[in-house]
């Protein structure tokens, strides 16, 4: 994966295509970065998808309840709804001969059931703007959790070394022996069928908690952003500036936080996006498994699973959330990418050596 | 039975049941069980056909577990069998509620039970002649018993053929099992001793685990069925690719109502494909039937009731979907808590989720209708009276909910991953959150639902079930489900999901049960009681009682549904 291929540069100036070194000489480096990126048209309109996905998706409740006018969350399978004036069941008898099956209503292209109802006569169009409420929380806070996580133990392994980085790095290596999603199930079978959910002194968290898939997500994803990491800082760690530091008797975490960390933050600020979009797709995986977001809460991935049984009757109950999670991830590929351009223009050069080498 | 596969040989295994409920419980199966035809059913077909051709139908997967008659409990694997091979008694092969009635197979009449019920004599019919050729003797018959124990783990031989005399010793000790005392043997003559007298030891000799088998079949599971009596012979058993049988040409027709000669040459089921695929093979005609086994998605039904009305067949089937009330843990150890939930449920509303009013009927009580003692009763309805279900009643709910302090609890809401019952867990959670509990939803995997909510280790508060008749005795569903006997705790095998025990409940249910041996129309008005008495403490919230869909091809004349076996595979014509 793209993602996992960034290595960055060892520091130094990096120049942008186009870019003198006068022009960089003696700049805050992520003001730089900021200009390189607001320079990149293709990059400004993937972020202004995905902030727009967002807008879209944490207006849910607006919609719902002022516009709609629908509750997604509560069964409705008895319900009606008016429909070009006229008073129409959500889920609709199947006719033909002997009148078996029932279906519900399909898209009404108006502010009601604009997208149709599901199996339990919901609104999908509310749902799939709650679902990515959802989906963005988790796919955002595991990324988040998971860099935060990775950042610290990498610093840590890679300054102190030796056993502390053979145990870490060990460690990491178990969790990543696990193929991800066999790891994240287990854990999601275990956490969702805890009869009590979970409980740590004072703090509970019930099966149906947010919490739960966004820990499961992050936690695999651990060892994806710690080795690139343990690698930056096992470098930045033996450069002049910081043997320099250690001569004048700068304290351990003086080293590691002011000497270290911002040299490697780049990294995560990089993989950051990238993360995200990969969490979203685990997150509806695992909520298309019915291991991730619990119905009658909403995720990409559960709507999706829930469309899977109205394909052929009702498909955009599928299809909806379906094109709302490739939007997703590919604003937040390009956006990614962007970023990485921004912060390492040498990146992007290396790749287009890489690709004339081949 | 339950309708999930899993358990049956786990079950079996444990003898968890041993006699614990009043003499009749069962272990959970797989798919199916009793039923009632209906033969005016709209689509049905009665036009009998000519002989010849194959019968293709079609399944997800094998039956589960292993293919050996007296091990095996799957309805998908039942449906061959009962036309491989005979009984001494058997369910008369027809539709409607003739179906379920007993007649004399092997044997040449029903015996009537002397000795306050304990010894039953029988006289081989003679000359029937096994497929590989050999004569069926009384010897045939004990040695079949004996196997049934020696196996060693023949699902209901712990619970129901223990009755039989020395049966009990033969669960300690399966090697070493000798039936002599309560089987024996004089020329043609078979007499039956059993321990104490059981009034449904006739219906369990008419289920495959009491078919006759040749008396040197090995004591071990076998890979494919043993030679029997029936009009088919096993040719193929293949868990990953299918299941064949064809003519006996030893068979010589002896009843009609027990055992009529089979229409088609061979009757094959091809395993492997998704419900979605078998539906449109079907519908081109590559395949004529989908095994009961494999739901066909509601996705589907309009089209095919648009499209293909005259393939389609509705049956009613012996079995209540219900969500059972763990009686003994908050918020449904209390009895208006559990009230409530019954009131407020818009059983309409499940109907529709399960396919709409065609294919259910909203249900009230445990007994399910046209099973024996069954009485239509509903007191959880807004205008209750008639016995039938109308309309929810919220405010009753609201009211019993406030006086049952039990508001503000949590309530996990079980049920398993099938599309289904899934939607019925949500429609639930949403319905325990109006009023007023917090509930969260609980859905678990297929394979490990059933086994998970019967634990009482679990505290499952209220959970998805259902219940299928392994034949048609209402002590199959009130003392299996609901039966004292039938908690187990800390087991996978405790079918009283709802922990429900009440003893004056209980010493009805056990009179009736004594009762039925001499009058079987007082002992059905006993059970009835015992249903509404059951109902009135609401431990489950019985919601439908659902109806099989059968989906043939065009070419299939003479369909037929037994509420014992479903589908007459053998009565099919596919010239």
């Amino acid at each position: 994966m793209a993602e996992f291929a960034f290595e960055p540069e060892p520091a130094g100036v990096a120049l942008a295509p186009g870019e003198t070194a006068r022009e960089v000489a003696g700049k805050n480096p992520w003001l730089l970065a900021g200009r390189r990126l607001a320079r990149n048209r293709v990059a400004l309109a993937a972020l202004a998808l995905f902030l727009a996905i967002v807008v879209v998706s944490f207006g849910a409740p607006i919609w719902a309840n002022h516009i709609a006018h629908v509750d997604p969350f509560s069964s409705n399978v008895n319900g009606t709804t008016v429909v070009d004036g006229k008073k129409v069941e959500v889920i609709q008898q199947g006719g033909g001969a002997l009148g078996i099956g029932e279906n519900p209503i399909g898209p009404t292209w108006q502010k009601n059931y604009l997208l149709g109802a599901d199996s339990q006569g919901r609104d999908v169009f509310a749902r799939v703007l709650y679902g990515g409420r959802a989906s963005l929380l988790i796919g955002v806070g595991s990324a988040l959790i998971s860099c935060i996580v990775a950042l610290l133990l990498g610093l840590v392994a890679g300054f102190f070394r030796g056993p502390v980085d053979v145990f870490i790095s060990r460690v990491m290596d178990l969790v990543w022996a696990f193929p991800i999603f066999l790891l994240a199930i287990s854990l999601a079978t275990v956490l969702l069928t805890a009869p009590d959910g979970l409980q740590w002194g004072p703090v509970r968290v019930d099966p149906a908690s947010l919490w739960i898939p966004t820990f499961i997500i992050a936690l695999v994803y651990v060892p994806y952003v710690y080795r690139p990491v343990r690698g930056q800082v096992l470098s930045v760690r033996e450069k002049e500036y910081v043997e320099a530091a250690i001569a004048q008797g700068a304290s351990t975490w003086r080293l590691i936080f002011v000497e270290i960390l911002p040299n490697v933050i780049t990294t995560i600020v990089v993989m950051l996006p990238l993360m995200i979009a990969t969490t979203i797709l685990t997150e509806s995986a695992l909520s298309f498994l019915s291991i991730g977001v619990q119905p009658p809460a909403a995720s990409w991935g559960t709507i999706i699973e829930d469309g899977q049984g109205l394909l052929y009757t009702r498909p955009w109950v599928a299809i909806a959330p379906g094109i709302m999670i490739v939007l997703t991830v590919l604003s937040l590929n390009v956006l990614g990418d962007g970023v990485r351009d921004a912060l390492d223009p040498r990146a992007k050069l290396r790749l287009k050596r890489a690709k004339v080498g081949k | 039975m339950k309708r999930s596969v899993i358990l049956a040989t786990v079950v079996a295994a444990t003898g968890m049941f041993v006699a614990a409920c009043g003499g009749s419980s069962k272990s959970t199966s797989s798919s199916g069980g009793g039923g009632t035809s209906a033969s005016s059913t709209p689509g049905a077909d009665t036009a009998a056909g000519a002989k010849g051709g194959t019968l293709t139908t079609l399944a997800n997967a094998a039956p589960s577990g292993s293919p050996d008659p007296q091990v095996n409990y799957t309805l998908q694997e039942w449906q061959f069998l009962i036309i491989t091979h005979d009984g001494l008694v058997g369910f008369k092969r027809t539709s409607g509620a003739e179906g379920a009635t007993l007649v004399p197979d092997l044997a040449t009449t029903l015996p009537t039970p002397t000795d306050n019920g304990r010894t039953y004599q029988f006289t081989l019919r003679p000359g029937i002649k096994f497929s590989n050729g050999k004569v069926v003797t009384g010897q045939d018959v004990k040695a079949t018993f004996e196997r049934l124990f020696k196996i060693g783990d023949s699902p209901n031989a712990g619970t129901w053929y223990n009755a039989i005399e020395g049966g009990d010793a033969c669960v300690k000790t399966p090697k070493t099992c000798d039936l002599s005392k309560g089987i024996v043997v004089n020329g043609d003559q078979i007499t039956f001793h059993l321990s104490k007298g059981d009034p449904e030891f006739l219906q369990q000799l008419a289920l495959p685990f009491a078919f006759i088998l040749p008396a040197d079949t090995p004591a071990k599971h076998v890979d494919i069925p043993p030679p029997g009596t029936g009009p088919y012979k096993w040719s193929e058993y293949k868990p990953t690719s299918a299941m064949s049988v064809v003519r006996n040409p030893f068979f010589k027709e002896w009843s009609k109502d027990a055992q009529p000669a089979g229409l088609p040459d061979v009757i094959e089921q091809k395993f492997g494909l998704s419900v979605q695929a078998e539906v449109t093979q079907v519908e081109n005609g590559q395949a004529d039937w989908i095994s009961n086994t494999d739901t066909i998605p509601a996705d589907r039904l309009p089209e095919l009731s648009r499209k293909y009305s005259k393939q389609l067949h509705v049956n009613p089937l012996l079995n209540t979907e219900y969500m059972a009330l763990n009686t003994n843990v908050p918020p449904f150890d209390n009895e208006k808590a559990r009230q409530a939930v019954n009131f407020a449920t818009d059983r309409s509303a499940i109907v529709k989720i399960y396919g709409g009013p065609q294919l259910a009927t909203p249900a009230c009580q445990v007994l399910p209708p046209n099973l024996p003692g069954y009485q239509a009763y509903c007191p959880y309805t807004a205008n209750p009276g008639s016995g039938k279900w109308t309309a929810p009643d919220m405010a009753k709910a609201q009211q019993l909910v406030t006086e049952s302090g039990t508001a503000g609890m949590r309530v996990k809401v079980n049920s398993d991953t099938t599309d289904v019952h899934k939607a019925v867990g949500e429609y639930f959670v949403g319905l325990l959150n109006k009023l007023g509990y917090k509930a969260t939803p609980q859905f678990l995997s297929n394979d490990i639902q059933y086994a998970y909510i019967q634990n009482s280790k679990n505290k499952v508060q209220f959970a998805y079930s259902s219940w299928f008749a392994d034949y048609p005795a209402p002590s199959d569903f009130l003392q299996v489900l609901l039966g004292c006997g039938s908690i187990h705790k800390n087991s996978n095998s405790s079918p009283n999901i709802a922990q429900f025990c009440n003893k004056d409940i209980q010493a009805n249910m056990d009179k009736a049960g004594a009762t039925a041996s001499e009058d079987v129309n007082t002992a059905n008005t006993m059970w009835a009681q015992a249903d509404k008495d059951i109902a009135d403490q609401a431990p489950w919230v019985a919601m439908f009682n659902p109806k099989q869909l059968n989906f043939v091809s065009s070419r299939v004349k003479g369909f037929q549904f037994s509420p014992q076996w479903y589908l007459l595979l053998a009565q099919v014509s596919v010239k």
